[in-house]
């Protein structure tokens, strides 16, 4: 309460950032809806999304020298109030999220201009702002139930992003993702709830230290029983990935780009942070022993789903199991609760989100000018749309993991890491997960760059028209704009593998450490 | 337009009349009690909001609509955020932490008061607006659905219960 | 036994309607019937955090000047020397979790609502059956 205490005067070099971050888009919301147009609102939101990604930037560069930041939410201190809490671990999400977000706003304006009617416009921006705030506050705050709170925040917005599509079966996909979803972050609260009455309290670092001499050691395994499932569904992890295809593919694609950036993302951060820094990894990968359930999940995860992203028609259908297949990966490092493994995982959270919103709006372009994405009908599009798809060709390499491209550096930790484990099995897996990513990918590229086209009687029972592909240029500088801004960001952060890779490495150790003390962590 | 548009209703509507302001004037009241006492922004939003939904369900959307157009709710529903991010923004400014109301008066204690009285008529302000426009929002839905498919049996009896009470 | 069924019986009404609304929501095809089912289930984990606030003896917590410290507890045969208060923080957090639900439910019955006019149904089945005769482009 008071304003001298020494957890203000320690967070006073960053000042106010941790709150500006999710101040700006939030007071950005409501005034897009007093705006009400459509050019105005756009811009507010980019202003709002642009400044949260330079806070993120400075709160990046400042939790990399002087450590953690905490911020204590109306002065009240750590275990009474609410705080923020920032390590590199949250840093790079905040950055992620928020960069993505930018980037992805600008082309959304575009993309969504055919699709949406223009007196809705302000809404969409408004609930994109709120979804924004959302992800920002659960990935900034150090307060579990608060995590509840904005992970409705984003998802309550997600749901009415996702009914924005131009198709009636967005509101059907929109609603099961909201049952599925609302279960999930039911899960998630019954979580908590037994966590504080396990222990008493709510606060992140304040868990960490009460529960391993909790008093009930049954209260603190359901609460993980529970915390498992609802994140699990939330991030889309395999068995419970169900809403996730319908929901990638029925939205407005700006969404689901930016959506498949960061929601799931987030959600994993969520899990990382509950289960290294809150419950530590020797409970749960030594007492509960959490991989016999994530590590079986996550190899057949990958290996299904890049099988049945092969046997999709319709690009955006095939991206969405890729993500879940992604996912997999992910989860697979995570799941060995080792340094390696660890870093693997969130290296490739970071790769991921830039390679799958690369891909995502690359086929927001071809959305955009051919009207759908019918994978065997975009014969030769190469020769309408050669940007387009040379960013997806740039961006697809990535997703396979070529050497010098993104998703390289994080799948050679990965097998690095199973190495380590001898985890044989699984690295065979990785590798032909990989080489069926190679398949779904490159059979796209081949088409759009070789395959002449030809009227396939098949195709045309879908209702699909051949030779449409005449007359249809290359996307306008408002979508390949974003897009390749996007692949720079990809392909740079391919390049320097070393560097997101040492902020792994970082993150992880400050995981498997588990949270500080109070106090200790608040660096001057 | 009639005093009272039915006749068969002229109990309710004469009550409604009665009850109205009272509703929301004890709305006021949980909304300026609720830093002391029980009560506070939701309560008092939607109490406010009950006052003016059974003022629509007894003489028509129309009237309802009249009395409060669904452009004041939208912006009542901007404008509540928009206090309590604003009280949390000037708090900032004050040189304080987010939503840290000691720095609103010369007194924390003061201050205290201050910022919990603006956050929560921001909340009040939001939950009305949002609890109005919800409201209008279902009830022309349904309309607009009945006029789509009068053809269906099922719907004959259900449509216009909301815009004329028998 | 008994005690455990007795004693415990608000724990047992949680499970009880925790397992009826997820049971409603999972074997319902109605949308509607399924936002009922869920609001049952979110119903029931607000039962369990007030639960979990509860003190025995405690009364709501309101700084009152009438009642002077350690006469409340006296009547109520508690041995603190001060009045008992529930714990307020499940309360507020509680409070907190029915504005969400409040929230998730509007969204879900417009969805819903707008499900009706694009479809003509409310139908979980139904829906997927008119979306499997459509053609997928």
């Amino acid at each position: 309460m008071s304003t001298v205490d020494p957890l203000t005067s320690a967070a006073s070099s960053v000042g106010q950032l941790p709150a500006l971050l999710i101040m700006v888009p939030l007071l950005a919301a409501p005034v897009c809806v007093l705006l009400r147009r459509e050019l105005l609102a756009w811009v507010l939101a980019l202003i709002a999304s642009a400044t949260s990604t330079v806070v993120a930037w400075q709160v990046f560069m400042h939790v990399g020298e002087h450590g953690p930041i905490r911020y204590a939410i109306g002065g009240w201190a750590a275990p009474t109030g609410i705080e923020y809490y920032i390590d590199t671990l949250n840093a790079t999400m905040l950055l992620l999220v928020s960069g993505l977000s930018s980037i992805v706003l600008y082309f959304a304006r575009e993309s969504i201009s055919g699709s949406i009617g223009q007196d809705r416009h302000y809404l969409f921006y408004a609930a994109w702002l709120l979804c924004l705030t959302g992800l920002l506050g659960i990935a900034i705050t150090g307060d579990a139930f608060n995590v509840f709170v904005f992970l409705e925040i984003s998802s309550l917005a997600t749901y009415m992003l996702i009914a924005f599509g131009d198709d009636r079966r967005a509101l059907v996909a929109s609603f099961r993702y909201l049952v599925l979803g609302s279960v999930g972050a039911s899960f998630i609260l019954i979580g908590i709830g037994f966590l504080y009455a396990a222990t008493g309290t709510l606060n992140m670092v304040d868990l960490a230290q009460r529960i391993p001499d909790a008093e009930s050691e049954r209260a603190v395994l359901v609460a993980f029983s529970f915390l498992t499932i609802g994140l699990m569904i939330k991030a889309a992890i395999f068995p419970l990935h169900a809403w996730l295809a319908d929901a990638y593919h029925r939205a407005p694609i700006a969404v689901t780009a930016f959506l498949a950036g960061t929601a799931t993302k987030v959600s994993l951060y969520v899990l990382l942070r509950f289960f290294y820094s809150i419950f530590g990894a020797d409970y749960s990968f030594g007492t509960v022993f959490l991989n016999g359930i994530l590590l079986p999940a996550a190899v057949c995860g990958f290996t299904v789903m890049s099988l049945v992203a092969v046997f999709q028609t319709d690009l955006r259908r095939m991206l969405a199991f890729s993500s879940v297949a992604q996912i997999g990966f992910i989860v697979a490092g995570v799941a060995l609760a080792t340094e390696a493994g660890l870093s693997a995982g969130i290296v490739h959270i970071i790769n991921h989100a830039l390679v799958k919103a690369t891909l995502f709006m690359a086929v927001g372009c071809i959305l955009y000018r051919v009207g759908h994405v019918h994978k065997p009908s975009l014969d030769e599009l190469y020769r309408r749309m050669p940007f387009t798809c040379t960013a997806f060709a740039l961006a697809g390499l990535g997703l396979i993991g070529v050497p010098l491209s993104a998703g390289f550096v994080s799948k050679f930790q990965l097998i690095d890491a199973l190495f380590e484990r001898e985890l044989w099995l699984v690295v065979v897996l990785v590798l032909v997960s990989s080489l069926l990513s190679f398949a779904y990918i490159g059979r796209t590229v081949e088409i759009m760059l070789f395959r002449k086209g030809r009227a396939a009687p098949s195709a045309t029972s879908t209702g699909v028209e051949h030779g449409h592909i005449d007359g249809i240029n290359e996307a306008p500088l408002g979508l390949l704009l974003p897009l390749y801004a996007m692949l720079t960001i990809m392909i740079w952060v391919g390049l320097n593998g070393d560097l997101t890779l040492g902020v792994a490495l970082d993150a992880s150790r400050d995981l498997l450490q588990g949270m500080r003390p109070l106090g200790a962590g608040a660096g001057s | 337009m009639r005093r009272y548009p039915r006749q068969s209703h002229r109990v309710l509507q004469v009550m409604t009349r009665l009850l109205v302001p009272f509703m929301i004037l004890f709305g006021l009241y949980v909304q300026f009690h609720g830093d002391y006492g029980p009560g506070g922004g939701f309560q008092a939003g939607v109490i406010i909001a009950a006052g003016l939904i059974l003022y629509g369900l007894v003489f028509g959307i129309q009237r309802a609509r009249s009395v409060c157009p669904p452009s004041w709710a939208r912006v009542m529903m901007s404008l509540g955020v928009l206090i309590y991010a604003g009280t949390g923004a000037v708090t900032m400014l004050l040189g304080a932490h987010l939503l840290d109301y000691d720095v609103l008066a010369h007194d924390p204690l003061h201050g205290q008061h201050w910022g919990i009285f603006a956050v929560e008529l921001g909340v009040g302000v939001t939950v009305t607006g949002v609890m109005i426009s919800l409201f209008y929002g279902f009830s022309s839905a349904r309309n607009s659905i009945d006029r789509k498919n009068s053809g269906l049996p099922s719907d004959v009896e259900a449509s216009s219960t909301v815009e004329h009470p028998q | 036994m008994m005690q455990s069924i007795t004693g415990l019986y608000n724990y047992w009404a949680v499970i009880i309607l925790m397992m009826a609304g997820l049971y409603i929501l999972i074997a319902r095809y109605n949308l509607i019937k399924k936002m009922i089912g869920l609001g049952v289930f979110q119903t029931s984990i607000f039962f369990l955090y007030i639960t979990l606030g509860k003190v025995s003896g405690g009364t709501a917590p309101i700084l009152t000047d009438t009642v002077p410290a350690g006469q409340l507890a006296a009547a109520t045969g508690a041995t603190a020397p001060e009045v008992v208060y529930s714990n307020p923080l499940p309360h507020v957090l509680i409070l907190t979790a029915i504005v969400v639900g409040v929230a998730t439910s509007a969204v879900a019955l417009a969805l819903a609502i707008r499900i009706y006019e694009a479809y003509g149904t409310i139908e979980d089945d139904e829906i997927r059956h008119i979306d499997l005769g459509d053609i997928d482009s």
